[in-house]
């Protein structure tokens, strides 16, 4: 391992970063990646992958220390590096491209002055940095490359501001590029291309790339190999096809379960139970607690990897054998629809609704139905209008126009003019739990409070209400007294929906109410969301931008673009065979783990199934 | 609860968390915190008991003029031969509740109109805040000075202009701090459940606000302070022959000379009761900005690129260390 072998242009061993003075966070890392590759470095929330991508630049947290280990990049020891050696070297030999690009730009100076400033930052005359600027623009796929330079940031797209990062990144032809989840928060389409650039980048400019990312599908399409964190240490190490082809690992097959799929219908399975935080994790396996194959050898002592392949390919885990690699194909298929209720009038029913911002028209005659017991999805991309929709019907958006009737009875349009009753029948969940919910107080008065508002119950009664709810919702009771901050986000969401549920609506809004959650959680969540569904017959509209969970989650799709809904129809009939381009065109830039789409620029980075 | 089925469930009672008690307790665990509360509270103790233990009735004429300290009257007589030792024990009750009472006005009405006016917004935002920016223009020792001029000395009349003079300050502070509040969902999800906007304010907002709140009452508790015994120093505020450190200070200039501690004794017990105040209002302002952060923090770390839970976790260790 040691042995640097020519092509070799990141190199970590045994990398351990901690607590300043405390518990480790991340613990004997190692890996390395040759000349125009990409490591694909994926894991939950809290699984060290963001600390090991800074790391590879010699930074830490503020709150954290790298404590052991060597990073060599280009062959060069970073750890050992002073901080004016360290900074000379960031940005020309290493670089870094953040998840943020709102944040990360310079909002006050203009694209051309920041991109320039780097290139001049590490020795470019200031005659070619113009040049220089105008080439990088054009190969990160910026066409009309002078007058991004002349913009400010505020003035580009997200996907625009992405690329002049990764334009920034690439400007002083590093050797190593780190890319701390770059296409997050990206719509599909802009991720598609994104990823395409990316690699083409890496690729034909002979750089290698770390790509850090919670999207398996993402990093499948980038990375040539991938890591699997959790818990702070590498539990799975291979080729990319391999790894998610036939993953060894229990954890990387449970989190290939938990991941929808927009080609077929499967039911998804979470992950129970929580990754434990640093200075709590168990001696042995880290994921012991939570994996139905653990044996008591698991927790007996520390995990060794286990081998194969010839040593390119390893998992931490002692049963390795014994539970042969799953194909990922082999998932339980067929969840059940639910019912329709005929015959009664529509729980909710939207007609001819057109909303404004200020001046701008971002919804046009929009009409739709949502029938007693039915699940229907609204799908579209960011600014499509879709949350603005949401936010009229429950009545928290009041500039529109149009009817929203509540089983054929037409409400007002702002929820502060609308009867009790009316508003006990709409609830909604809103999509970040750690907004939603007062940090002030307990989740059990937090989903007590609608009681006492729509109900003429006395304390006991409530108190058993809440239970039954919490039950519902499979929230552990002890934490009925607990503060938001305490739960996890999963758990939270939960309670945001306990807190919906418990004053029985007849039409439940769920605006992506999943999309700040990890896989393995929201597989749990839309589970949850799911039986109770089944068993209330509500009517529920789905909000997302996550085509792989609308099967899960919907009978019905509703196609939304620019303000209008340009589809509608049974799931399966939509994704399957879309009728407008616009679906078709969302379809092809899924990102899959199957690799359905080819890769933008080198087809034959492509995965097999 | 009769015969309960889950009756020990039932014993839960945590429903709301002030902020008040921990940060408060936090705050006095740092050094900072600690030295100011003894301070303040030695200050608070003399003008509460102070009056029991005075050796001489205040206002009884005793010795000569200025008499210097001695073993008699150990901080010397005043201008009319008054110890001033019992002047100085008597004198600081008055001036502190007439503080405490501008303080807690004055903070009460500034924080509802600034919460308020976020809130509510348009008409109610312009109608209580453009009235604000006007009244900040007056410096308010002068707001003081006018309202007493016209009005007289009444002592309740300079609570209320020490309380005017602090509540558009307030409201401003308070406003800019609601705004991030009102903006989250939980907020909306109460608006959803048909919550009044009185309610929502009091029940949903205010809890949320207690560390900026905390800072303001004790910043304000300071001014005040400052305020009213500049104002009795002024001859606004209680009358002679009532002890009184401001207007101690007064009387006693003209015999600085001869007895100086007439003047110091007094400017000594505000002195230590204001750099007190600020020093725990210092210690809080800390604390809280901490758990200010952390409460955010949800948010925050998002932003800077981090995921939710990673956000809260590897921090956990380093925020305890710091304590």
């Amino acid at each position: 391992m040691s042995v640097a072998a020519p092509d070799q242009r990141i190199v970590v061993e045994q990398l351990a970063v901690s607590v300043r003075g405390g518990a480790p966070v991340v613990e004997g890392i190692s890996f390395t990646v040759n000349r125009g590759e990409v490591l694909g470095l994926v894991g939950e929330s809290g699984s060290g992958k963001s600390t090991v991508a800074v790391a590879l630049l010699g930074h830490a947290r503020r709150g954290l220390e790298i404590t052991g280990g060597r990073v060599s990049v280009g062959g060069l020891e970073v750890l050992g590096l002073e901080p004016p050696e360290l900074r000379s070297i960031r940005g020309r030999e290493i670089a870094y491209v953040p998840q943020d690009p709102g944040t990360a730009l310079n909002p006050a100076l203009r694209v051309g002055r920041q991109l320039k400033d780097v290139i001049l930052a590490h020795g470019g005359e200031r005659t070619d940095a113009e040049a220089r600027a105008l080439e990088v623009l054009a190969d990160v796929q910026l066409t009309d490359a002078t007058r991004i330079m002349r913009s400010y940031p505020h003035q580009l797209s997200g996907g625009q501001q992405q690329r002049v990062l990764l334009a920034m990144a690439f400007a002083c032809r590093p050797q190593v590029v780190v890319l701390d989840e770059p296409t997050t928060g990206l719509d599909v389409t802009t991720q598609r291309h994104l990823l395409g650039t990316i690699d083409a980048l890496c690729a034909g400019g002979g750089t290698s790339g770390v790509y850090v990312s919670h999207d398996l599908a993402a990093i499948a399409h980038v990375a040539t190999d991938v890591a699997v964190m959790y818990a702070g240490r590498i539990v799975e190490y291979g080729a990319s096809e391999r790894v998610f082809g036939a993953p060894a690992h229990p954890y990387t097959q449970a989190l290939l379960r938990a991941i929808p799929s927009p080609e077929r219908r499967s039911a998804l399975e979470g992950i129970r139970g929580q990754p434990p935080a640093p200075g709590r994790r168990p001696q042995g396996c880290e994921y012991a607690p939570r994996c139905s194959y653990a044996v008591d050898a698991c927790t007996a002592a520390p995990v060794p990897v286990v081998a194969s392949e010839g040593g390119e390919r390893w998992a931490r885990c002692l049963r390795t054998s014994e539970i042969a690699p799953q194909p990922t194909a082999t998932m339980p298929a067929q969840a059940e629809h639910a019912a329709t209720g005929a015959g009664e009038p529509p729980a909710i029913s939207v007609s001819a609704l057109s909303a404004r911002y200020g001046e701008a028209e971002v919804l046009r005659d929009v009409s739709l139905q949502v029938p007693v017991g039915r699940r229907i999805a609204l799908v579209g991309a960011s600014g499509s209008g879709k949350t603005t929709l949401a936010r009229c019907l429950a009545g928290l958006h009041r500039d529109w126009t149009g009817t929203v009737e509540l089983s054929g009875r037409a409400v007002p349009r702002d929820a502060r003019t609308r009867e009790q009753e009316d508003l006990r029948q709409v609830q909604y969940i809103f999509q970040n739990p750690y907004g939603a919910l007062n940090p002030r107080y307990t989740v059990g008065r937090i989903v007590e409070q609608p009681l006492e508002q729509f109900f003429d119950l006395d304390r006991d009664q409530r108190a058993g209400r809440v239970e039954a709810q919490f039950e519902a919702v499979s929230l552990s009771l002890d934490r009925i007294d607990s503060y938001p901050d305490e739960l996890s986000g999963g758990e939270r969401q939960r309670v945001a929906i306990a807190r919906a549920l418990i004053v029985e609506p007849t039409v439940l809004i769920c605006d992506e109410i999943t999309s700040a959650l990890d896989v393995s959680v929201q597989a749990v969540v839309v589970e949850t969301l799911a039986r109770i569904q089944r068993t209330r017959g509500l009517a529920t509209l789905f909000i997302t931008h996550n085509l792989g969970l609308v099967r899960n989650v919907a009978d019905e799709v509703l196609v939304i673009s620019e303000g209008e809904i340009v589809e509608r129809g049974p799931t399966d009939r939509v994704l399957t065979t879309p009728t407008h381009a616009y679906t078709a065109q969302l379809m092809r830039d899924v990102p899959t783990l199957a690799g359905a789409w080819p890769s933008v620029l080198s087809p034959e980075r492509q995965v097999r199934t | 609860m009769s015969t309960g089925i889950a009756a020990p469930r039932r014993q839960r009672r945590r429903l709301a968390r002030s902020e008040w008690l921990t940060v408060v307790g936090r705050a006095l665990r740092t050094t900072r915190g600690r030295i100011g509360a003894g301070l303040a509270a030695f200050v608070v103790l003399v003008a509460i008991v102070g009056p029991l233990f005075a050796p001489d009735d205040p206002n009884a004429l005793l010795t000569t003029p200025y008499a210097p300290a001695s073993s008699e009257h150990w901080l010397g007589a005043d201008g009319l031969g008054r110890d001033v030792l019992s002047r100085l024990l008597s004198g600081g009750g008055t001036l502190l509740l007439m503080a405490a009472l501008a303080t807690l006005a004055g903070v009460a009405v500034g924080a509802l109109a600034g919460i308020t006016a976020t809130y509510k917004g348009g008409f109610w935002d312009a109608a209580l805040m453009r009235p604000t920016d006007v009244l900040l223009a007056f410096p308010p020792v002068v707001l003081g000075l006018v309202l007493v001029s016209v009005l007289g000395p009444k002592l309740w009349l300079i609570v209320i202009a020490v309380a005017v003079g602090h509540a558009p300050q307030v409201a401003r502070v308070i406003r800019a701090a609601t705004l991030d509040v009102a903006e989250r969902d939980f907020v909306r999800s109460a608006e959803l459940t048909g919550l009044s906007d009185r309610r929502i304010i009091i029940r949903e907002l205010l809890p949320n606000l207690t560390s900026p709140l905390m800072v303001e009452l004790g910043l304000r508790l300071t001014y005040s302070i400052v305020l009213i015994a500049g104002l009795s120093f002024l001859g606004f505020g209680q009358q002679p022959p009532a002890a009184n450190w401001g207007l101690m200070m007064n009387e006693n200039r003209p015999g600085l000379q001869a007895n100086p501690y007439g003047i110091l004794a007094p400017a000594a017990m505000v002195a230590v009761l204001t750099i007190g105040t600020n020093l725990v209002t210092d210690a809080v302002a800390r604390v809280s900005g901490g758990s200010l952060r952390r409460s955010r923090g949800s948010l925050e770390p998002l932003l800077a690129g981090a995921h939710p839970q990673e956000a809260l976790e590897p921090p956990t260790g380093a925020g305890e260390g710091r304590l």
